[in-house]
């Protein structure tokens, strides 16, 4: 009986134990790629349509599921905003909200996120894949280097992409909060954008933005490339890491998202 | 899908992004009104500012004249010596009253200068001599709530 | 000392601890088409790997040239990567380009030659594995014959002079397979390249190459000209070239005795 709890418990920690250094494992082939993927930047920097057909793949084919949420996001912040701001008769108010909001989180969270379900999934599917039918396999024995020639281009396709879909996402945001507010519930449409800009900062709130969009573009970008890369060469193997790509991806954005602003905001 | 479609449409979003980018540090940030061209530098001292702030607008009958560039304690006089960067084209007598203010009951605060009847203007690293403090709610409230429960001692 | 332009010395290898090779030697002389034959999971298309130096022997070395890949550098391997060219199992032609642009890859990442050349190139390439009509396609349009032909002109793409084809035959119909057969001779002799054709398909494999290695339990168990295995006495030849289900390859995987295993399971 005794005995019986003493070796369940100890498979469980063993289990546990051999998670963790599992994910440490992969933590650090992850750095390796990075570093990989940095260093054959150069080279593949140099082939600019490389990068240009990524962009393509990862930014515009992810513009209209961004677009779209952005313009409903907007529009729901301002019709709950103006709920609970107009009974402290501040409803012009509703514009910093709004913005605030979304510039300083929703746009770089919520595009990251719908971005790791997009584009992130569709880089894993493509890599895991080029994996299992060995092209990554043919192109090292052409003298290729799969990372110079296929990772880093989805790299720097994926980092240049996202601040620019965050920033379509708040600005879309704000006028869909903008038509919410002013055509349809009255408030001041003047009142609207200059509180606004009287409260938002350029530097604290439209750059801390940006900058963390740049951050979970890098972070997205690079976690659907290495479950990709990483990704056992059969047909479950790749659907599995393409599902590790949204978890990992979604947990790594709001971690950073806390991380980041709780810096920013001290 | 060929290339120059590819390119065609990377250049499109490319610009509307950049535009996006633009829109949110021109009409919705205060890239634009940040930027007050020429600057002269007074100071003024204050009891209590507040919930006053460095880059708070400066304001005077209600237009944006200037912005806060720096707050510090100054512990020869134990007052807040906050540093205001106004803009050239405006001057003020030196007997102009500085007040903080707040926008609406719960806005954010800021610094508002009314003119007095002086021949003399400030000048650059002059002192603004009479200032008011900043309204502390809690204050106000604790004094109404003493001047309430007196009442109902009487 | 013949001159071979591969030479594979007491090579071992494993997979996480496992030996898969124990000892393999083999020479691949300059001009020839060699067959490496054996069963599934025997470890071929694994030597393919370790020639291409996508591997690291655990023991012994393999050489190409006068070169040992497993000391070469990044940039030496790369070199010596490029004088040779690997038919993957599954064509492995890239899924996202076209028929045409997966042959010009080869040439596009290697050379810096102009567009119209690099369109006569692919055209000739193409044209020898009588794809020609089929430049506009995308890869995943082919049939796996079609996109085996592809892979072959991609494979060759920088005249290349080893050429490695892994299982060029599986999953194909008999004509496709003559036509891959023909193929493989003609591309050999006309590149004047040095052939080395991973497969268990006996038949088609007798019918044109120039000598055959068998290997069974990680060594080479026979060699020799097809003539020659084919009067061969040894019984794991004979049991390979007829098919037969049981004999020296055994039918089960290595395990520990049936009877004991079965009565494990009850003092768990
Ligand atoms: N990347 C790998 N990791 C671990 N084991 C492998 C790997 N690749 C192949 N193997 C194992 O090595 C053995 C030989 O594989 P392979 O060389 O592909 O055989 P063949 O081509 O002769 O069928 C197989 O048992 C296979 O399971
Ligand atoms: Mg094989």
């Amino acid at each position: 009986m005794f005995k019986g709890v003493v070796s369940k418990l100890a498979s469980v920690l063993q289990n546990f134990g051999h998670r963790l250094i599992e994910q440490f494992w992969r933590l650090g082939s992850a750095s390796r790629l990075f570093g990989y993927t940095l260093a054959s930047s150069g080279e593949s920097l140099r082939r600019p349509f490389l990068v240009i057909r990524e962009i393509y793949f990862t930014g515009v084919l992810s513009l209209i599921i961004i677009l779209v949420s952005a313009f409903f996001v907007g529009m729901v912040l301002a019709l709950q905003g103006y709920n609970t701001l107009q009974k402290y008769g501040s409803s012009e108010a509703i514009g910093v909200l709004v913005a605030l909001s979304l510039v300083r989180e929703l746009g770089p969270v919520v595009t990251a996120l719908l971005f790791a379900g997009r584009a992130g999934t569709a880089i894993t599917a493509e890599i895991g894949l080029m994996k299992a039918t060995e092209q990554l396999s043919a192109m090292e024995m052409m003298a290729v280097s799969p990372i110079a020639r296929v990772v880093a281009p989805r790299f720097w396709g994926g980092v240049i992409s996202m601040p620019l879909l965050a920033s379509l996402f708040s600005m879309v945001g704000i006028l869909g909060g903008y038509l919410v507010a002013v055509p349809l519930i009255g408030v001041d449409g003047g009142a609207f954008w200059s509180q606004m800009q009287a409260s938002v900062d350029f530097r604290e709130d439209v750059m801390n933005g940006f900058i963390k969009s740049c951050v979970f573009g890098v972070a997205c970008t690079m976690i659907a490339l290495f479950e990709g890369y990483d990704a056992p060469p059969t047909a479950e193997g790749v659907s599995r890491a393409t599902t590790r790509t949204v978890v990992n991806s979604s947990l790594a954005v709001l971690g950073l998202d806390f991380v980041m602003t709780s810096f920013m905001i001290s | 899908m060929d290339r120059t479609k590819i390119d065609l449409w990377v250049g499109i979003f490319a610009a509307i992004g950049v535009a996006a980018l633009l829109g949110l540090a021109m009409k919705v940030g205060n890239l634009t009104t940040s930027n007050i061209g020429e600057t002269y530098t007074v100071t003024a001292g204050f009891q209590n500012i507040g919930g006053l702030k460095p880059r708070s607008p400066v304001k005077s009958a209600g237009v944006v004249v200037g912005r806060i560039d720096a707050i510090q304690f100054d512990s020869a006089t134990y007052e807040a010596k906050v540093t205001l960067k106004l803009d050239k084209r405006y001057l003020f007598p030196k007997d102009t009253f500085a007040n903080i203010y707040t926008a609406g009951l719960l806005g954010e605060q800021y610094i508002g200068l009314e003119p007095g009847g002086d021949e003399e203007y400030l000048q650059d690293n002059d002192k603004i001599m009479q200032t008011q403090d900043a309204v502390v709610l809690e204050k106000m409230i604790s004094q109404f709530l003493y001047s309430k429960a007196t009442e109902t001692k009487e | 000392m013949t001159d071979n332009i591969v030479q594979i010395d007491n090579l071992s290898f494993g997979y996480k601890g496992r030996l898969l090779h124990k000892g393999i030697n083999m020479s691949f002389p300059r001009g020839k088409i060699v067959a490496i034959m054996g069963g599934s999971g025997s470890g071929k298309t694994t030597i393919l790997r370790l020639i291409g130096g996508q591997l690291k022997p655990v023991q012994g070395e393999v050489r190409v040239g006068d070169k040992v890949v497993h000391q070469q550098g990044r940039n030496d391997l790369q070199k010596l990567r490029r004088k040779m060219g690997m038919l993957f199992q599954q064509g492995a032609l890239f899924t996202d380009l076209s028929v045409y642009e997966n042959v010009a890859f080869p040439m596009r990442e290697h050379t810096s030659l102009p567009e119209s050349m690099i369109r006569d190139l692919v055209m000739m390439k193409l044209n020898a594995v009588g794809l020609r009509g089929a430049r506009d396609l995308m890869a995943t349009e082919l049939s796996g014959g079609m996109a085996r032909r592809v892979a072959l002109a991609r494979a060759v793409a920088l005249d290349p002079e080893i050429i490695m084809y892994d299982e060029p035959f599986a999953g194909l119909d008999p004509i496709s397979m003559g036509v891959i057969c023909n193929l493989i001779r003609n591309l050999n002799d006309a590149l004047g390249a040095t052939s080395l054709v991973v497969t268990h398909d006996v038949k088609e494999a007798f019918s044109f190459v120039d000598y055959v290695y068998f290997i069974a339990d990680g060594v080479v168990a026979a060699e020799g000209t097809p003539a020659e295995l084919r009067e061969s006495t040894l019984p794991f030849v004979h049991q390979f070239v007829h098919g037969e289900v049981d004999g020296p390859v055994p039918f089960h995987y290595a395990a520990p005795d049936y009877r004991r295993d079965m009565l494990r399971g009850r003092d768990v």
